[in-house]
C-alpha cells in the first residue's frame, strides 16, 4: 500500500474582495519529498501556504496536512508543521536565544529542555556568538537563519518555506539550500514557495507552477521541461558549406518553422520535442548524405524557458536566456495569456 | 555546521499541557515575552516612568496653587491629585496595548504564534497580563512620587493597596478596549493615534485634575457620569480612608465595579473573536 500524501490540497478557493488569490488549486505532496510551489508575485503561493499553515481559512475546498484537516483539526496540524518565510517572523526585541526558548516553552518544553534545544539550534545555525543579542541587530542572513531555527524547535514533520531566500545574498542562499537538503535527508517534508526558478530546480522533487490562483503545470523539473516541448537537436558544423548542405537534408525532417540556422555559431537547431527517434533519424540522414557534424546534442529548455512559456510572458529567444540573468521577479510582464494545460 | 542530529526528528520528549493549565502556561510565556519588551523599548519606559513623574510635578507646582483654592478646606492638592492622576496615567498607559498589538500584527509575530499549537486566547491574555504588571508598576511609581509631594495613605496601607488594585483593575479593563483598537487598525502608527486621542476628553472631562463643579453645567453631566470620575473619586476615598457610612462606600464602589465588569465583558470577547479572524 502506498502511503497517503502528507499534504493534500483539493480545489482550494480563497478570495479577498474581488481578487481570487486561489481559484481552485489542487496538489499533493508525498512524505519526505520537496514540493516547489513556483509562481510570480501575487500568484497565490503565499495564500496557499497560509491556508496550509492554518493561518487562513479557505472559502472552499479541502486542505489536509498529515491527514488532518486544516480547518477542523487546526491545532493538531500546528503541532506537526513549521513555518518560515516572509510572513511568519521572529521577535526583533528578543535575542535569538529568547526567541527559540519562547517557542520551546510554548510547545510544552520545560525551561531546561527549551534552553538546551535553543542552544543546539543556535550552534547548528552558527548563531551561538549572536545568541544573546537582540534579533534587531542581526544581518539579513542571520535573521533568516534564526527564523528557520525557530520553526524547527518542535522538529516538525512538515516544513513550509515561504520564499525563504528572497532578498538573501548568494552565500546565505546556498547555505539555506544546504540546510533544506539536510532536513529532507532526515525525513522532513518541505513545501517551498519561490519565484526563483533555479531554486525550485535545485531543491524540489516536484514542481507545481501556479499563476493567478490556478495550477498551470505540474511535474518534476525534467517533466515540465519535456512537457512544454521545445527539446531540440543542436548540430554543430565545421564550416558554412557543411551547414548549408545539412540544412537542405534536414528540411525534410523539420516541422514547419522547426529548423533554425545559426550562421554565427555554425549551428543547426531542429525541434524534436519529445520525439527522440526523430533526432536519431536526422543524424542518420546526415551521415547517409555524407555530411558529418562536428558535434551534436539534445538541448532541453531551462526551467526559465518553461516558466515563460507557461505564463506567457518573456519573449526573449530561448537560446539567449541564461538562468543567472533571470530577474528576481519574473512577474512584471502581462500574464493574462497564461496557458492552461 | 555539521551536527545533523539537531535537525532530525524529536529527541526530547515533552507534552503540551491541557485545558486551563495550558492557557495559563501559554499566557505566562507570552507575558514574559511582552515584559522583556519594556526595558528594550525606550518609548515605553518614558510612558511608564517619566511621564507620570512629570505630570505630578507639573500639576502640583504649576496648577496646584490655583486649583487647590477650589478644594474643600483641609484637602491638599497633592492628596486630591495623586488618585486622579493615577487613573489618568493608567488610562493613558493602556494605549501602549493597542500599539504593541498592532506592531505584532504588522511584524508577523502573531502569525508565528498562530502557527503554533497554543491556546487561542494566550496571545491576548499574555499581553493583558503583562500590561497589568506594567500598570501596577506605574501605580507604584505614582505613589512614591506622591509621597514626595505630600500625598499620604491616610487610611492606612490596606486601603492604599486596595486603591492600587482598583486603579489597575480599571486600567486592565481599558486594555481590553485597546486590544480591539490594536487589531482593527492597519499599523502601529495608526494605533498610536486611534488609541490615544479619545483618552484626552475621557480623562480631562472628569474630576481627575479639577473638581467637577467648576465646569460649565452641560459639561458636568458628562464629567459626573464619566467612569474616570467615578474611579478617581473612589480612589480618593480609599486614600483618605475616612470612616464613611457603608451605603456611601457601596454607592461609590458599585458603579466602578460594574463599569470594570461591563467593559471587560464586552471588550474581551470581541477581542478574542477578532483575534481569530486576523
Amino acid at each position: 500500500m502506498l502511503m497517503p500524501p502528507i499534504i493534500e490540497v483539493e480545489n482550494l478557493h480563497k478570495s479577498f474582495g474581488d481578487t481570487h488569490a486561489l481559484a481552485g488549486v489542487s496538489f499533493q505532496v508525498e512524505e519526505g519529498s520537496v514540493l516547489g510551489l513556483l509562481g510570480p508575485n501575487g500568484a497565490g503561493k503565499t495564500t496557499a501556504v497560509r491556508v496550509l499553515a492554518t493561518l487562513l481559512a479557505p472559502d472552499q475546498g479541502v486542505a489536509r496536512v498529515g491527514g488532518l484537516d486544516v480547518k477542523t483539526q487546526a491545532n493538531a496540524v500546528r503541532s506537526i508543521i513549521g513555518l518560515t518565510g516572509q510572513y511568519a517572523a521572529v521577535d526583533e526585541k528578543l535575542t535569538g536565544s529568547e526567541n527559540l526558548r519562547m517557542v520551546g516553552r510554548l510547545l510544552g518544553m520545560n525551561s531546561d529542555q527549551a534552553r538546551s534545544r535553543a542552544a543546539a539550534l543556535l550552534e547548528r545555525f552558527d548563531l551561538t556568538p549572536a545568541a544573546d543579542r537582540q534579533v534587531a541587530t542581526y544581518s539579513g542572513g542571520m535573521r533568516r537563519r534564526v527564523d528557520l531555527a525557530v520553526s524547527l524547535v518542535g522538529s516538525p514533520q512538515v516544513l513550509f518555506l515561504d520564499e525563504p531566500t528572497t532578498g538573501l545574498d548568494p552565500a546565505s542562499r546556498s547555505e539555506l539550500w544546504a540546510i533544506t537538503r539536510e532536513l529532507v535527508a532526515d525525513g522532513t517534508t518541505v513545501l517551498l514557495t519561490t519565484q526563483y526558478l533555479d531554486e525550485a530546480d535545485e531543491l524540489a522533487d516536484r514542481i507545481v507552477v501556479i499563476d493567478h490562483g490556478e495550477v498551470i503545470e505540474e511535474g518534476t523539473a525534467d517533466e515540465l521541461k519535456d512537457r512544454t516541448g521545445g527539446r531540440s537537436l543542436e548540430i554543430e558544423f565545421a564550416n558554412a558549406a557543411e551547414l548549408g548542405a545539412a540544412a537542405v537534408v534536414l528540411e525534410g525532417f523539420a516541422p514547419p518553422g522547426g529548423l533554425h540556422r545559426n550562421e554565427q555559431h555554425q549551428l543547426l537547431s531542429l525541434s524534436v520535442d519529445s520525439d527522440t527517434a526523430l533526432a536519431v533519424r536526422a543524424i542518420a540522414a546526415l551521415t547517409d548524405a555524407g555530411v558529418s557534424p562536428a558535434d551534436f546534442r539534445l538541448h532541453r529548455p531551462s526551467l526559465d524557458d518553461v516558466f515563460m512559456a507557461l505564463t506567457g510572458h518573456g519573449t526573449e529567444p530561448v537560446d539567449q536566456v541564461n538562468p543567472d540573468s533571470i530577474p528576481a521577479e519574473p512577474t512584471t510582464g502581462n500574464t493574462s495569456e497564461a496557458v492552461n494545460s | 555546521m555539521s551536527d545533523t542530529a539537531t535537525l532530525s526528528p524529536k529527541t526530547v520528549s515533552y507534552r503540551r499541557p491541557h485545558g486551563l493549565y495550558a492557557i495559563y502556561q501559554d499566557s505566562r510565556v507570552i507575558a514574559w515575552r511582552n515584559l522583556i519588551h519594556l526595558p528594550r523599548t525606550p518609548q515605553l519606559v518614558i510612558f511608564t516612568l517619566i511621564q507620570p513623574i512629570m505630570f505630578v510635578l507639573l500639576f502640583t507646582y504649576v496648577f496646584g496653587g490655583a486649583i487647590g483654592k477650589a478644594l474643600p478646606p483641609g484637602v491638599s492638592y497633592a492628596q486630591f491629585l495623586i488618585p486622579g492622576i493615577m487613573v489618568q496615567t493608567l488610562v493613558f498607559g493602556t494605549s501602549a496595548t493597542a500599539v504593541g498589538l498592532a506592531d505584532d500584527l504588522q511584524n508577523g509575530i502573531i502569525d508565528r504564534f498562530r502557527s503554533l499549537p497554543i491556546s487561542r486566547s494566550a496571545v491576548l491574555n499574555g499581553r493583558i497580563l503583562a500590561d497589568m504588571i506594567r500598570l501596577t508598576a506605574v501605580a507604584t511609581v505614582l505613589v512614591v512620587i506622591g509621597y514626595v509631594v505630600g500625598f499620604r495613605f491616610q487610611g492606612g496601607l490596606g486601603l492604599g493597596l486596595l486603591m492600587i488594585i482598583v486603579a489597575v483593575a480599571f486600567g486592565t479593563a481599558m486594555c481590553w478596549i485597546m486590544t480591539n483598537i490594536g487589531m482593527r487598525v492597519k499599523d502601529a502608527e495608526t494605533a498610536q493615534t486611534a488609541g490615544f486621542v479619545w483618552l484626552f476628553p475621557l480623562t480631562f472631562i472628569s474630576s481627575v485634575f479639577t473638581p467637577v463643579y467648576t465646569m460649565p453645567a452641560w459639561l458636568q453631566v458628562f464629567a459626573r457620569n464619566n467612569p474616570v470620575t467615578l474611579v478617581a473619586n473612589l480612589l480618593r476615598a480609599l486614600s483618605v480612608g475616612k470612616v464613611l457610612p457603608d451605603s456611601t462606600w457601596l454607592s461609590m464602589s458599585l458603579p466602578v465595579f460594574l463599569w470594570i465588569v461591563a467593559i471587560t465583558a464586552v471588550a474581551a470577547p470581541l477581542a478574542v473573536n477578532r483575534y481569530r479572524q486576523v
